[in-house]
């Protein structure tokens, strides 16, 4: 075999395996969604009708689809944030060099990221139970009244918050360490030459430098926070009251439990949308930054 | 470099180790009481929440086992995580090296065109993939939950900005003195690129073992389910069972921790390469 034959022939099985299970699904998805498959198309194609742009036309006028919508934004806008900046935290602290036992504590934080997410998920459904749960357990005594996390629609979301932040920001404050470690020494000398105190060199330094890790990492939470499925399944079902109910939840539930499978790869599509336009805008600005920095 | 050299003054010291301690505690508490709650006699993590088991019982452990049939779905969660590590690190090396150093026409561009695939969140293939598969008599079968994971973009990815430092003397070198493509990638650039093997390795194996919404849609019967799966729908059964949930809950984590903590340099390493070439 010579080596250009070779190539294609060492990229073959990878690119077949990813035509035929993930760029054909994805195309035949989109026209799934222009058609009003159903159960009874399940059963015999003879059901199965194309009816344009119907599912998003009612997508729109769906007040659960607008629900789910509302409580995944509301996820990512709260949780997203909130897990970056502790992030960001634990990764200024165990960057620290004077700070002993480092690796230590590293590997604490990174212990929930690894996690398996219903069985964790699972731990802090009793976590949040309201008679025997640690958390009102640890407010009772500082006098906050029993809370029922889960049971109460205002409290089921950050309760699901809470946990997300704590399964997550391990990760990112990993890659945070590797984009602080990427900051030269020197430049912090020459801040403390320039006379900048440390909330300066922070300011003016740390920051700065930082801002294409944390571009990336806002990209890769969002896309990954948008798919909130497995806390809410576990924890809450999405009750109560809808209160937890995310896309990618009510994806499942019209396509697999209620077979309205055409309504839920519209639902899918709208998702992806959501999440392309986001990552764009986010790339532009890191483009812009770069664009910036070079002048 | 002393803490000042890096801003923090050295009387912030005490401060410093308050803020990690608390962080720690954070992290780290959820997942002891789950040790500790799995080791406590029924209705006792019911009880006036404490930390430690009065006594240590393994009960529930056992009732995993015997009584709710636990190890099959383990059993499961491990061949199939084996399974779709083994096959997608053949996969994704074979690739990976191929379109870091073996020239072929479109290479980059088809590179490029296939990076575009990591924003299309997987839950867009999921339908059309399940009546695939069910057109294939897949669905509920190993295979079903395989099929998906058997080549990864981010896999290939990974392997191509590895593989792309193999020196090309080494391989020119081999291909002179004879040996064929399939000798080259075995005996070069295998070895070369164990490193990052071993990383894609700990990362498929682990997606694999915790992923939950896959298993759910395509393993349609009991006998089948992994871990997670089976957790799941317990935990929605035995509301009451803290104690047998937290044994659970230990179950399913474990092989993933120990994972971690024996191998955690690769796994860092990985995410790093990941994020600061991507």
């Amino acid at each position: 075999m010579r080596h250009r034959e070779a190539g294609w022939a060492f990229v073959a099985p990878a690119l077949a395996l990813i035509l035929v299970f993930f760029v054909v699904p994805v195309v035949a998805s989109l026209l799934l969604s222009l058609t009003d498959f159903d159960i009874y198309a399940v059963a015999s194609r003879e059901n199965l009708r194309l009816v344009g742009v119907e599912n998003y036309r009612r997508l729109l006028h769906d007040p659960l689809f607008w629900v789910a919508l509302r409580n995944t934004a509301l996820f990512v806008v709260v949780a997203g944030p909130l897990s970056i900046g502790l992030s960001l935290v634990a990764a200024l602290l165990v960057s620290d060099r004077a700070v002993r036992l480092r690796a230590l504590f590293r590997t604490m934080f990174f212990l929930p990221v690894v996690t398996t997410l219903v069985a964790v998920a699972v731990v802090w459904r009793y976590i949040y139970h309201p008679r025997f749960g640690l958390l009102n357990y640890a407010l009772g005594a500082v006098g906050i009244g029993p809370i029922d996390w889960l049971g109460d629609p205002r409290f089921a979301m950050p309760a699901i918050i809470l946990m997300a932040v704590w399964k997550n920001f391990g990760f990112n404050m990993v890659i945070f360490v590797a984009g602080l470690q990427s900051i030269p020494e020197r430049l912090y000398e020459a801040a403390r030459v320039d006379g900048a105190g440390s909330s300066a060199q922070f300011r003016w330094v740390t920051l700065p430098l930082l801002a294409p890790t944390f571009l990336f990492v806002l990209v890769i939470t969002m896309i990954g926070y948008f798919q909130l499925f497995a806390e809410p399944y576990v924890m809450t079902q999405g009750g109560p009251s809808h209160a937890t109910l995310s896309l990618v939840m009510l994806m499942y539930l019209q396509g697999f439990r209620w077979w309205t499978m055409g309504y839920a790869a519209a639902l899918a599509f709208i998702l992806f949308a959501i999440i392309l336009v986001l990552t764009l805008i986010t790339m532009r600005l890191r483009t812009r930054d770069g664009a910036e920095a070079t002048t | 470099m002393s803490a000042s050299t890096r801003g923090y003054g050295g009387a912030a010291a005490p401060l410093l180790y308050a803020a990690l301690a608390g962080l720690a505690a954070f992290a780290m508490l959820p997942l002891v009481w789950m040790v500790s709650a799995s080791l406590m006699p029924t209705g006792e993590a019911t009880a006036a929440p404490h930390l430690l088991p009065s006594t240590v019982t393994l009960e529930h452990y056992r009732t995993l086992f015997t009584r709710l049939h636990l190890a099959r779905a383990a059993l499961n969660s491990t061949m199939l995580a084996t399974a779709v590590t083994a096959i997608s690190l053949l996969v994704n090396s074979l690739a990976g090296y191929a379109f870091a150093k073996l020239p072929f026409s479109g290479r980059e561009r088809l590179f490029r065109f296939m990076l575009g695939g990591l924003v299309i969140p997987a839950q867009v293939a999921m339908l059309p993939l399940f009546l695939l598969l069910r057109e294939l008599h897949l669905v509920n079968t190993p295979l079903g939950v395989i099929v998906p994971g058997m080549a990864s973009i981010f896999g290939i990815f990974l392997v191509r900005q590895y593989a792309l430092a193999i020196p090309q003397s080494l391989l020119d070198a081999a291909r002179i003195d004879g040996a064929g493509e399939l000798r080259i990638y075995w005996s070069i650039v295998v070895p070369f690129c164990t490193p990052v093997l071993v990383t894609l390795a700990i990362f498929t194996f682990m997606g694999t073992w915790n992923d939950f919404l896959w298993p759910l849609i395509v393993l349609t019967g009991d006998a089948r389910q992994t871990l997670p799966v089976a957790l799941a729908n317990l935990a929605g059964e035995h509301v009451q069972d803290v104690e047998l949930m937290m044994a659970g809950a230990v179950l399913t984590v474990l092989p993933v921790v120990v994972m971690f903590l024996a191998l955690q340099r690769y796994y860092i390493e990985g995410i790093v390469s990941g994020s600061v070439k991507g």
